[in-house]
């Protein structure tokens, strides 16, 4: 074993042991919530759980945008689509998550012409070289990723295209975690804070927590080390009743986060009353491109009329995603839900919390248990 | 929710810069971090640049490290 | 020949398709078995004869290290020596798109005998169709293959036993990130391109060091994960690796790591993982250290009775997950 793995194991198994000590006192377990889905995939990957003791248990948050985007976009994005003279565009994730009836990848197979993108700026080269067709990107994402549609359309803006859109359902942190703690049905003790949504934000953006709600919470990256060291720092807190917002990810994490990027989303959005699958409406929790950038909102521009959805399931994506239940606790994990047939977002999406317990052994997994 | 990688500024060009991480070369957009510099390290999510890297996350976990061994609390 | 692209002509079976034999075909892939023309090759096995087939459709067609042309030899030569055979003869089906350069063809061509020779395998027999433009994307190219296995040996998942090693030939997911690269606006260094290369002699090499190999595999598509779980499944064992023993170059990290990808799931051209009895282990490496495919070759993992048709993999903590069956095709992400 390379000398570097085994300081990193020991620095580790050290890190859990303290964290043990700290909450021991207590007598109960403690919860804490990662809030975004890419720690929650890391701390999957990293076979954090089972690392941890029983004493610290990690719920799952609402933080994957694809499993808490609506039926009702998806059903939106595949008319569009359906259209002759559209080309969409979208980040890899949204392929497979299904709509009401159908999913993008089984539009694309159905003559749609649906292409990948890995950053939003790669549609408009295609817009520039499809003049008569209309280039439609699919705007999710949060904080971190909203910046960066409305870039480029400010980017469309000054090259003169007349042909990209967006059709956007990005969405806020804050205030899902707000309604989240207005009943704590999660029961939660504290925040693992999503790193990259305060690189723009700011972690200042998470003072709310201590100080209306007496929620710990540490802003922190996505190595497993980083995450348990946010662990720590939460267990410390915890122990000692004590509240704020901590920032183990100082490396790009400021205070006031990157002002350029909320300058740009204060441009080209406007927050707007947003439905969160599982969640319901949350008031101002998600952006709508403004009256100054309309034209580049296809929703606006040409409105495209889905009928209600009405898929009736056993699902509970939705428990799940408040972290009110696990994914064990849903009849259809594992039968009706598995990855290659899944019925709820949560089990579509790779950082989808469902998904993560199926892929990398649900809970806590013990090898040859 | 958002994969975002460090990685070095190789050269700039309007706002455009190519970055490079592990060898491996991509542009990156610098329309929401104007103020960078060739060789700084920034943080690059969906073809954007988000981020100046500065510091370094190992050096904080060795700090964490000295203070959980009896060490002053060096890390904020 | 005049034009420079295909034409319906070229596989009317007329003139032009005589054509396209004569003065494009056979000056570059000739050889005393195809020359003939005949309806089918006829040649001589010795013994125990393994046979498969595979089609060729990828994108780019040209790429660092390789071309769909490379890649329609070398993957039926892999085939054929991950059940322990030496490749002899080939067939090659050209299913070409109207209006595909004639040019590109030929340099398509010119891959496929450069990697038959590296292989030591002979292009026996072939045809060609053409389909109207839109029908198909440029060229497919189907190979059937045909070898003689090596006496002595038995390579099949039933061999396999809790106990035993797993190796790895080399880097994992030069291929997949070369290609991927290629698709994404990323700019590798000089120095990674795909390992499109035939296995043949390799696996030689290490059935020479150890006849009982219990079983070759070669990692295309989906990945190591994918044929780990395939042999875990099959033969009722667990596999569990060791995340810091599996090589990987940096730069195939980068791409991961700005994709999104999982390099476990990334496509190989030219490895192969096996599994073999611990006393078997030491001399395998070395032959396999001492050839130009191998040199990076590793122990990466064992097999367990517990955890019975698992992968698990003991990452870089110490903490171990289970390492999934592969789904659909590998898309960038930015969650």
């Amino acid at each position: 074993m390379a000398d570097k793995t085994k300081v990193q194991r020991e620095l580790a198994a050290q890190l859990i042991a303290e964290t043990e000590r700290l909450v021991a006192p207590l007598g109960r377990p403690v919860r804490f919530m990662e809030v975004c889905g890419t720690h929650t995939v890391s701390i999957f990957r990293a076979g954090l759980r089972q690392l941890l003791p029983d004493t610290v248990e990690l719920v799952s948050g609402p933080g994957c945008p694809v499993c808490v985007t609506p039926d009702r976009y998806m059903d939106q994005a595949i008319a569009y689509a359906g259209e002759p003279d559209v080309i969409l565009t979208t980040f890899g994730d949204m392929l497979k998550v299904p709509g009401s009836v159908s999913s993008l990848n089984e539009a694309r197979a159905g003559g749609a012409d649906v292409r990948v993108v890995y950053s939003p700026l790669d549609s408009l080269p295609i817009a520039m070289a499809n003049p008569d067709k209309k280039v439609i990107f699919l705007a999710v994402g949060f904080e971190t990723t909203a910046p960066t549609a409305a870039a480029t359309v400010l980017a469309a803006e000054q090259q003169g295209l007349t042909n990209f859109y967006v059709l956007s359902a990005q969405k806020l942190v804050p205030p899902a975690l707000r309604l989240l703690l207005a009943d704590n049905e999660a029961r939660v003790d504290g925040f693992i804070l999503p790193g990259h949504v305060a690189v723009v934000t700011g972690a200042d953006a998470f003072a709310f927590l201590p100080r209306e709600y007496h929620m710990p919470g540490v802003v922190t990256g996505f190595e497993p080390m980083e995450i348990l060291r946010s662990i720590y720092r939460l267990a410390q807190q915890t122990a000692a009743g004590e509240a704020r917002v901590e920032n183990e990810y100082g490396s790009v994490v400021r205070p006031e986060g990157n002002p350029a990027a909320r300058r740009l989303l204060a441009r080209v959005y406007q927050p707007v009353d947003a439905e969160w699958r599982g969640l319901g409406v949350i008031p101002a929790s998600g952006l709508m491109v403004n009256e100054a950038y309309q034209r580049f909102d296809i929703a606006a521009v040409q409105p495209v009329k889905v009928l209600p959805a009405a898929k009736k399931t056993a699902c509970r994506c939705g428990e799940v995603l408040r972290g009110s239940i696990n994914p064990r606790e849903c009849p259809l994990f594992g039968k009706g839900c598995v990855p290659e047939h899944a019925v709820g977002p949560c089990m579509v999406s790779v950082e989808g919390v469902c998904a993560a317990w199926y892929k990398y052994g649900g809970g806590r997994f013990h090898y040859g248990q | 929710m958002c994969l975002a990688v460090p990685a070095k500024v190789m050269e700039i060009e309007g706002s455009l810069a190519t970055v490079e991480i592990r060898g491996v070369q991509r542009k990156a957009s610098l329309m929401l971090l104007p103020e960078v510099s060739v060789g700084d390290y920034v943080l690059v999510h969906a073809g954007f640049a988000m981020q100046i890297v500065t510091g370094d996350d190992a050096a904080e976990t060795e700090a964490l490290w000295r203070e959980m061994n009896g060490g002053p609390r060096t890390v904020e | 020949m005049d034009n420079d692209k295909i034409t319906l002509a070229h596989g009317a079976g007329g003139r032009l398709s005589q054509q396209l034999v004569s003065d494009v075909i056979v000056p570059i892939l000739g050889n005393p078995v195809l020359n003939g023309l005949h309806d089918g090759a006829a040649v001589r096995m010795e013994g125990h004869v393994a046979f498969t087939t595979d089609s060729y459709v990828v994108q780019p067609r040209f790429f660092p290290g390789g071309s769909i042309g490379r890649l329609s030899v070398c993957g039926t030569v892999n085939d054929l020596a991950m059940t322990g055979a030496v490749a002899k003869y080939l067939s090659m089906g050209l299913i070409l798109e109207e209006g595909f350069p004639l040019e590109e063809l030929r340099r398509i061509l010119q891959d496929m005998r450069q990697a038959a020779d590296e292989a030591g395998v002979v292009i026996a027999t072939g045809d060609t169709k053409v389909v109207g433009r839109g029908a198909a994307d440029g060229v497919y190219i189907n190979t059937a293959g045909i070898g003689d296995i090596i006496p002595g040996t038995n390579i099949s998942p039933k061999n396999i036993r809790p106990g035993m090693n797993v190796i790895l030939s080399g880097f994992i997911g030069d291929h997949a990130a070369t290609v991927m690269a290629a698709r994404h606006g990323i700019t590798l260094p000089p120095d990674i391109q795909s390992d499109c290369a035939p296995l043949a002699g390799l696996v030689q090499v290490m059935l020479q060091a150890a006849p009982h190999i219990a079983v070759l595999r070669d990692p295309t598509r989906g990945g190591i994960a994918a044929v780990l779980n395939e042999l875990a499944e099959q033969s009722g064992t667990g596999v569990l690796l060791e995340e810091s023993a599996i090589p990987i170059r940096p730069a195939v990290q980068g791409v991961c790591d700005l994709l999104g990808f999982d390099p476990l799931y990334l496509a190989n051209e030219g490895k192969l993982v096996a599994f073999l009895a611990p006393e078997d282990t030491e001399p395998v490496l070395q032959a396999m250290h001492a050839h130009p495919l191998g040199k990076e070759a590793a122990v990466i993992g064992h097999t367990t009775a517990e955890a019975a048709g698992q992968v698990g993999i003991r990452t870089s903590l110490g903490g171990i997950r289970v390492v999934d069956v592969p789904l659909g095709g590998l898309v960038p992400r930015i969650c």
